[in-house]
């Protein structure tokens, strides 16, 4: 059977940052026990349903779910230890914003069984901090990651890059500087500007100018080869590990592994009676709460994914990844040959053209493929 | 409500150059006389197309029935056709006049007479018309109406004394036309006692009525109910609905002789609706049908295609309805190989051809691809048979071919002395030839040979520019010649592109081929791979450029979230890409393929 990456929202933060289309909210006061409760009720629901079955990993995102009580966070991780077969190198990721009120209470994370950080960084600029709208300055970031190394047996961080007006060489500076601080796993992520941010707005409006494709894909190249030099190797499109540190939750993702989302808005992937079904709970914080108070759970509909429909998830997922997409798990998990869900003409071009590699039974993107995936998908897919 | 006695019927037509107001008089008459209130009028009423309101010009001629009370206390019936200056549009002048028998030439007082002018009061002179000369716009400070009554007698040898002085933009001495019209011009001729003979002079699909015919009739009366044939056609009719346009549609009972009005019949097939066509009673037919119209023989040609290969059979229904109101407008089936399944259009000019396409897309909802616009050359084999060739894709290999013969026009251009230098450039340009150079006042008068091919394409936009828009410019067609023509195939990645052949004279085929690459590298989006774009004459390559691999595009955040959504998106560009046309594996935009043509100087 799949082990299960569970995933729990916490869908609160202290502002909207200005790019972020996550669903996060705002709220004057936030009602702890409420959502405590109506997340510990919601997992019951979906365990019971789910029966029990090895777990591999548990991740905590946001939103900020570093605003969550640390005891929350205990009872969760408690709760599915007890409700799922728990692998004994069970992975516990906590999303946290570098603010010196979050960074204060990593240690109550830890003592709840959070044994991964995921730090939001952003930027080691202050003038970059400014303009993404971040609530903490360098410096705290730093000091957040000090003492997250400290504390935590693995530990990451996000970067935003391919900022506007950021040069090829004031990057290469930026991540230097951040890799010199980093452990084993960064993510490292172009600013994508996304429809209902305030960002996108301002882009429309012309205030914000994106890098062109061409520096843009500069930008991606000199990533690579910086954090090369410092053994962190892409793993995926814009994750960076230590060959073995990679995020296991992220990659059940990314290998189209099952997954359950527990909280708000939260989207599920999971096997039950033989189908894969699509998940998904309600998005507004309040009305997810008043369903699981009502009716034990916040879900909105549950779709079983069609076998043609899953291989096209995978390839979506699996071939952002360096490993590419094994192809006698993609027949397991899609129920169709990996050559029948591809254009073989588009197939052997792009193979001719170095974008895809296919060898030991893998089909994957190269890092020239992987840089044009979008394109090269919307061509590959049959 | 038309028992109106035929020496109470005026019927006219407008004529002008472009922009001299002819449209704008028309509101005024509409107006003087009581047609549409103040809260209905508009500028330029008569231009009811939204690309005509857009342009500011007039595509379609339009009728409208007046009633004027004269000085002389006597009540008129004024039927007045107002038509497009352009031109491309010269057929819809000349079915008007062919329905009139007076025309009041309207001439822009500050500007003069221009190259429309000639062509269009040339038209109505062989049509018999009595014509009432009217300077315009002599509200603007720039207006010398003295100068340019001189000019009409010089030039056209009319007697301009009497031209009405007006502004039509200001209202100004419109009773002054009124009363020119009743007086100087001729009352139609007609017999009620005769069998009915009614013009077939414009139709047009509307979505209410079904098929609207235009009719001018001659003699008899045309009544609801009748039973109606065409002559030419054969085929008859029952008459649904008769009426009159003010320009309201207005039924009446019936339409006597000298009168103008519209009928409807039920008539399903557009092919029963042939403009010149003699409408007569059934049960008495005329003996003798109408001189008709002297069929439009279109100067270019070019392939249009949907976007959609499943809106084939929806073009087709299209075509058949807009040729309905264009006669001028030629369309067969065709195939090519990049496109499939689409027609070979043939148009008046290039105008025209953008006109078309742009009723297509927004009348009838319509993605269309248009190919390279081509004149008709004559092919002549070396085996002794000849061919009219329409679509450069189908020139025979040269090694069959004899000779090429391509079509030359005869232009005449009035051009302030100023410019005269630089149009006689771009004439040369074009491997034009002059034939005379005359000077009216302090505008020259040149008249050139020029090949078609060199026209069509963006001769009139260039002539424009080179002239500050002053120049005016009308030609016709003058002949064929033998010319070292070749034809230049460009290849994406490899793969002719049927659309975009076309053929040049040999002394600009590589200027061409290099530019239209050029063009095609800016025209053509960065892909997932790399394109080449090739110009060439046979196997010989003349031109290339590459369009290198499109650098970056993914997405950079993608985890657990909504997948559903990414794989749907994924799915609709899935879609999209489907119903988008591949050459050598390479999407070209719809608008590339006219816009590569337009050649620069
Ligand atoms: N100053 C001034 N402008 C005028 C007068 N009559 C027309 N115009 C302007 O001239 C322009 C062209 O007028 P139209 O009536 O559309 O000309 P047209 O002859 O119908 O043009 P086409 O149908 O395209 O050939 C418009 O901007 C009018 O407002 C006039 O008496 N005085
Ligand atoms: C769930 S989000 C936020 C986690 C946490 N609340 C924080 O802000 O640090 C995870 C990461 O996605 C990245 N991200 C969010 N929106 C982005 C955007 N529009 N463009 C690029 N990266 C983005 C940020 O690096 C962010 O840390
Ligand atoms: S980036 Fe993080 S902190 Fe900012 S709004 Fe999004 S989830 Fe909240
Ligand atoms: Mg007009």
């Amino acid at each position: 059977m799949e082990p299960l990456a569970l995933y729990i929202h916490w869908p609160f933060c202290l502002a909207k940052c200005p790019y972020c289309d996550f669903n996060s909210h705002v709220r004057e006061r936030i009602d702890q026990h409420r959502f405590a409760a109506a997340l510990r009720a919601e997992l019951a629901w979906e365990a019971a349903r789910l029966g029990r079955r090895p777990m591999a990993s548990i991740f905590f995102g946001g939103g900020t779910p570093s605003l969550m009580d640390a005891q929350t966070v205990a009872d969760l991780i408690e709760d599915a230890r007890r409700l799922f077969d728990p692998l004994p190198d069970l992975e516990i990721t906590l999303e946290a914003n570098p603010t010196s009120v979050e960074a204060a209470r990593l240690a109550a994370f830890r003592q709840a069984g959070v044994n991964r950080i995921s730090l939001g960084v952003q930027s080691l600029k202050a003038e970059s901090l400014t303009m993404l709208g971040r609530q903490h300055s360098a410096d705290q970031a730093i000091a957040a990651l000090e003492r997250a190394r400290k504390i935590f047996p693995r530990v990451s961080f996000d970067l935003i890059y391919a900022r506007p007006g950021q040069s090829e060489a004031a990057w290469r500076a930026e991540l230097r500087q951040a890799l010199a601080l980093a452990s084993d796993h960064l993510s490292l992520y172009q600013l994508t500007i996304e429809p209902g941010t305030a960002f996108f707005t301002s882009h429309a409006r012309g205030d914000i100018v994106l890098p062109d494709d061409d520096t843009a894909a500069a930008l991606y190249d000199a990533t690579a080869e910086e954090a090369g030099k410092f053994g962190l190797l892409p793993y995926e499109v814009s994750n960076y590990a230590r060959p073995g540190s990679e995020s296991r939750h992220n990659l059940a993702y990314w290998r189209y592994g099952d997954y359950a989302g527990i909280g708000p808005g939260a989207h599920g992937r999971v096997s039950v009676d033989g189908a894969l079904l699509a998940t998904r709970r309600h998005r507004a914080p309040e009305p997810w709460a008043e369903r699981v108070e009502r009716d034990g759970h916040g879900s909105t509909d549950e779709v079983p994914v069609a076998s043609d429909e899953r291989a096209r998830e995978m390839l979506l997922m699996g071939l952002r990844l360096t490993e590419g997409i094994d192809e006698a798990r993609f027949f397991t998990r899609t129920g169709i040959h990996l050559d029948a869900a591809l254009d073989a003409d588009i197939l052997a071009r792009a193979l001719e053209a170095d974008y895809l590699a296919r060898d030991n039974g893998c089909l994957r993107a190269t890092p020239e493929g992987r840089k044009r995936l979008d394109s090269l998908l919307g061509a590959l897919v049959a | 409500m038309t028992d109106t006695p035929l020496d109470h019927i005026r019927n006219f037509a407008i004529i002008a150059h472009i922009d001299h107001g002819k449209s704008t008089l028309a509101d005024r008459l509409i107006q003087a006389t009581g047609g549409l209130s103040a809260r209905e009028m508009t500028e330029q009423v008569l231009d009811s197309m939204e690309l005509e309101k857009e342009r500011g010009i007039t595509i379609k001629a339009q009728t409208v029935r007046l009633t004027y009370q004269a000085k002389n206390g006597q009540t008129y019936v004024l039927n007045l056709m107002d038509t497009p200056g352009h031109v491309d549009f010269a057929y819809e002048v000349s079915r008007s006049l062919a329905a009139c028998e007076g025309s009041l030439l309207v001439v822009d007082a500050s500007q003069g007479v221009e190259a429309q002018t000639l062509a269009n009061v040339y038209q109505a002179i062989e049509a018999n018309h009595e014509i009432v000369p009217v300077l315009n716009k002599i509200d603007l400070p720039a207006a010398e109406p003295d100068r340019v009554k001189q000019q009409i007698e010089d030039v056209i040898g009319l007697d301009a004394s009497d031209a009405v002085m007006i502004s039509a933009k200001t209202g100004l001495n419109i009773e002054g036309v009124l009363e020119a019209l009743v007086h100087r011009l001729p009352p139609p001729k007609g017999d009620a006692k005769a069998p009915l003979t009614a013009l077939l002079v414009d139709s047009w699909y509307d979505q209410y009525l079904g098929v609207v015919i235009l009719v001018r009739v001659k003699d008899g009366r045309l009544k609801r109910g009748q039973r109606i044939r065409m002559m030419a056609k054969g085929s008859v009719h029952t008459v649904d609905q008769v009426g009159v346009f003010t320009p309201r549609m207005i039924p009446t009972d019936d339409l006597g002789p000298g009168e103008m009005g519209y009928i409807t019949a039920a008539i399903k097939t557009v092919a029963d609706c042939n403009v010149g066509d003699t409408i007569t009673d059934d049960r008495v037919p005329a003996t003798q049908a109408l001189p008709g119209f002297k069929p439009s023989i279109p100067v270019v040609w070019c392939g249009l295609y949907p976007v959609d290969a499943d809106d084939f059979e929806k073009l087709r229904e299209s075509l058949g309805k807009l040729r309905l109101n264009d006669a001028s407008f030629h369309y067969e089936a065709e195939t090519s190989a990049a496109l499939g399944f689409g027609f070979r259009c043939g148009f008046l000019g290039l105008l025209h051809l953008e006109i078309i396409q742009e009723r297509l897309s927004r009348e009838f909802d319509l993605d269309l691809i248009a190919t390279a616009p081509s004149v008709v050359y004559r092919v002549h084999r070396t085996n002794g048979t000849s061919e009219e060739l329409h679509n450069p894709a189908d020139m025979p290999d040269p090694s069959v071919i004899d000779h090429i013969e391509e079509p030359w026009i005869k232009a005449t251009i009035m051009v302030p002395d100023d410019y005269l230098g630089a149009v006689l450039t771009l004439c040369n340009d074009r491997r034009g030839q002059q034939a005379d150079l005359t000077y009216v006042g302090n505008r020259a008068m040149a008249v050139y040979r020029l090949p078609l091919n060199e026209v069509v394409f963006d001769f009139y936009d260039r002539l424009k520019s080179v002239s500050r828009g002053y120049a005016s410019f009308d030609y016709q067609m003058d002949g064929y010649a033998d010319s070292e023509l070749v034809r230049i195939s460009i290849l994406v990645n490899g793969d002719p592109v049927d659309a975009l052949s076309f053929i040049a004279h040999r002394s600009a085929a590589e200027a061409r081929g290099r530019s239209i690459c050029a063009k095609l590298k800016d025209l053509i989006p960065k892909q997932l791979f790399k394109i080449a774009i090739q110009a060439a004459i046979g196997s010989r390559v003349i031109a290339r450029e590459t369009i290198s691999a499109l650098s970056k595009d993914v997405t950079a955040k993608c985890y657990g979230g909504d997948i559903s959504r990414k794989r749907k998106l994924l799915e609709k560009q899935k879609e999209g890409k489907k119903r988008m046309r591949q050459f050598g594996k390479v999407e070209i935009p719809q608008s590339a393929f006219l816009a590569a043509l337009k050649m620069d100087a």
